[in-house]
């Protein structure tokens, strides 16, 4: 479904993103783990578009999307979260949902619908989405009011808002209590079963080993593994370079 | 009594000019670019009436299509760069609209008479009204027609889904792209709405005080126009018709006495005024009160369709 043809992506001097190229299957929860640093979210922003590539190739159901611009792949099905939460803090819960529907709304209706009100069914599917991420009672709140984990819920209902048939999360679990992680490990196996294809950026372990089909492994910007979570779990580079490097993290932390 | 309709004429027209700047800051875009499209508002309605004998109504509309139209084609180039480079880049368009206006003489004879602008001496008798036999009261209520109608369409447009896309481009651009929102498209028919509505107001002032010239439309007008809703703050239309009330009853007419010094001390008024009430005269308050409204009657229609 998604297909990354050796894209790399450098910023001046930097790396970020090294000739990466890997393939991600309909139906499929793919995991892209790493160290910090490691190119992870610039990998995301390439698949939305936000940044140029440097070089390569970015496909999407066999189409070749490098060159469209964001609201177009959007259009296209593909959906993203932000790492660090980027909600419209000055917008209720319930716009914020509104307006990410009226992206991905069928260009065929009409002008009014689409700009004043939206339907009745997008309406209805607001609702929906409130309640699957448990804010319907936080709906007249504006975002920038809720509690951390409510606006990363929020986050996620506005990317599913435009229906995508690819959502990308960028470290959806950070800074989630254990709960919180359990009942988002739910929330993405769901969506799955509605047949969204996912691509989770993580760097909560647990998690990733959970739920993922498949996962790649960055390190300075270039793909050092790619396979089952069981065979990355094995995996002796990748044991050096993330675990190593979540350890370095750790003895850093506690020093 | 005169004295009192002249000053509602102006709060009328300075509240289309701040209400032109409104739509464009919604969208997150400081746009000094109001001034020039005021202007060209002033001049062809004026040219329309004057020179080829328009009524008032088809001559402001023309204006400020035209007035638009331009906004438009500015709007493409300009909203590529955001923040200061764009202060400077509408800036300079705003400049370069008074210069042209500056340079532009074009007369013709009517009624025995040559009329027209007159490059550097201005536009003159721009007697529509008077001509007419329109009084001051009649002036007054149709500026305020319109002035209410713009509000209206605004205040209409704020709560609706294409108010929210406006202000969730303002809030976060990144964002607004990844759920799917055409930055152009959005960005460019807020500068056009902002041109109509600022032409309007060109327009019409050019007609209440029957004589024009480049230098009306230099950057103290363009500052006015932003500092309006700025100081009103976005949280509603009503801000910047109160900005406008506070700045030309208040600063302008009160603190007269006080002439030259009145300059440094609206500067020094508008910087306060940011610092203790960073939201606006009106504060987020109306926002909300707006908001409960809105969400109540939303609510109604969804339980009236599951
Ligand atoms: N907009 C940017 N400008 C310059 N450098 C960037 C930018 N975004 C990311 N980088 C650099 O690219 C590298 C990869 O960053 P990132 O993709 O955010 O990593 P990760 O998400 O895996 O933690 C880092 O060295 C970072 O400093
Ligand atoms: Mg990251």
């Amino acid at each position: 479904m998604l297909q990354l043809d050796r894209l790399s992506k450098h910023f001046g001097g930097v790396r970020a993103v090294d000739e990466v190229s890997l393939t991600v299957e309909r139906g499929q929860i793919f995991g892209l783990i790493g160290p910090n640093g490691s190119g992870k979210s610039t990998t995301v922003n390439l698949v939305c578009g936000l940044f140029p590539v440097t070089s390569g190739r970015v496909l999407f159901d066999g189409e070749d999307i490098t060159e469209l611009p964001t609201h177009r792949r959007l259009a296209g099905g593909i959906a993203r979260t932000f790492q660090n939460i980027r909600l419209f803090e000055n917008l209720t819960v319930w716009q914020n949902l509104w307006v990410a529907q009226n992206g991905a709304e069928d260009r065929q209706q009409g002008f009014l619908k689409r700009w004043y009100s939206g339907n009745r069914q997008g309406r209805a599917e607001i609702e929906e989405l409130l309640e699957f991420s448990r804010l319907h009672d936080k709906r007249d709140l504006l975002a920038g009011n809720l509690a951390f984990g409510e606006q990363r819920r929020l986050e996620m209902a506005r990317a599913l808002a435009a229906k995508p048939s690819f959502l990308l999360l960028d470290e959806p679990a950070a800074g989630m209590s254990q709960e919180e992680l359990k009942q988002l490990s739910e929330r993405i196996r769901a969506l799955r079963e509605r047949g969204a294809t996912v691509l989770l950026v993580e760097h909560v372990m647990d998690l990733v080993m959970d739920i993922t089909d498949r996962i790649a492994v960055l390190n300075f910007g270039r793909k050092i593994a790619e396979g089952t979570p069981e065979e990355i779990q094995a995996n002796e580079d990748v044991r050096k370079a993330y675990l190593g490097g979540a350890a370095e993290q750790e003895e850093a932390a506690s020093a | 009594m005169d004295f009192y309709l002249g000053l509602l004429q102006i709060i009328g027209v300075h509240t289309l000019l701040g209400l032109s700047a409104y739509i464009v800051l919604l969208t997150g875009q400081v746009s000094m670019a109001q001034a020039g499209f005021f202007a060209i508002g002033a001049y062809v309605a004026g040219m329309c009436t004057v020179m080829f004998g328009f009524h008032i109504l088809p001559a402001i509309l023309l204006a400020s299509l035209l007035a638009s139209l331009v906004a438009c084609a500015v709007g493409f180039p300009a909203l590529r760069v955001k923040g200061l480079m764009l202060v400077v880049a509408t800036l300079a368009f705003g400049e370069i609209v008074r210069l042209f206006f500056f340079n532009v003489h074009w007369q013709v004879e009517r009624n025995g008479a040559m009329v027209g602008p007159e490059g550097p001496e201005g536009f003159r008798r721009i007697r529509y009204f008077p001509e007419n036999g329109w009084t001051s009261i009649d002036i007054t209520a149709f500026i305020w027609v319109i002035v209410i109608l713009v509000m209206l369409a605004l205040w209409w447009m704020d709560r609706s889904r294409a108010g929210a896309v406006l202000r969730a481009v303002g809030h976060d651009e990144t964002a607004a792209q990844s759920v799917g929102i055409n930055l152009t498209a959005v960005k460019v028919s807020a500068m056009t709405a902002g041109g109509f509505i600022a032409g309007l107001g060109g327009s019409i002032y050019a007609h209440t005080t029957t004589h024009v010239e480049h230098l009306i439309f230099s950057v103290v007008l363009a500052t006015f126009a932003i500092a309006y809703p700025i100081l009103g703050g976005l949280s509603h239309v009503m801000g910047t018709l109160l900005a406008v009330v506070f700045v030309q009853v208040f600063l302008v007419e009160v603190l007269r006495f006080m002439g030259d010094w009145r300059n440094m001390l609206f500067g020094a008024l508008i910087v306060l005024v940011m610092n203790l009430r960073p939201h606006g005269l009106l504060g987020e308050q109306p926002a909300r009160m707006f908001d409960f409204l809105r969400s109540r009657s939303r609510r109604e229609e969804t339980h009236a369709a599951t």
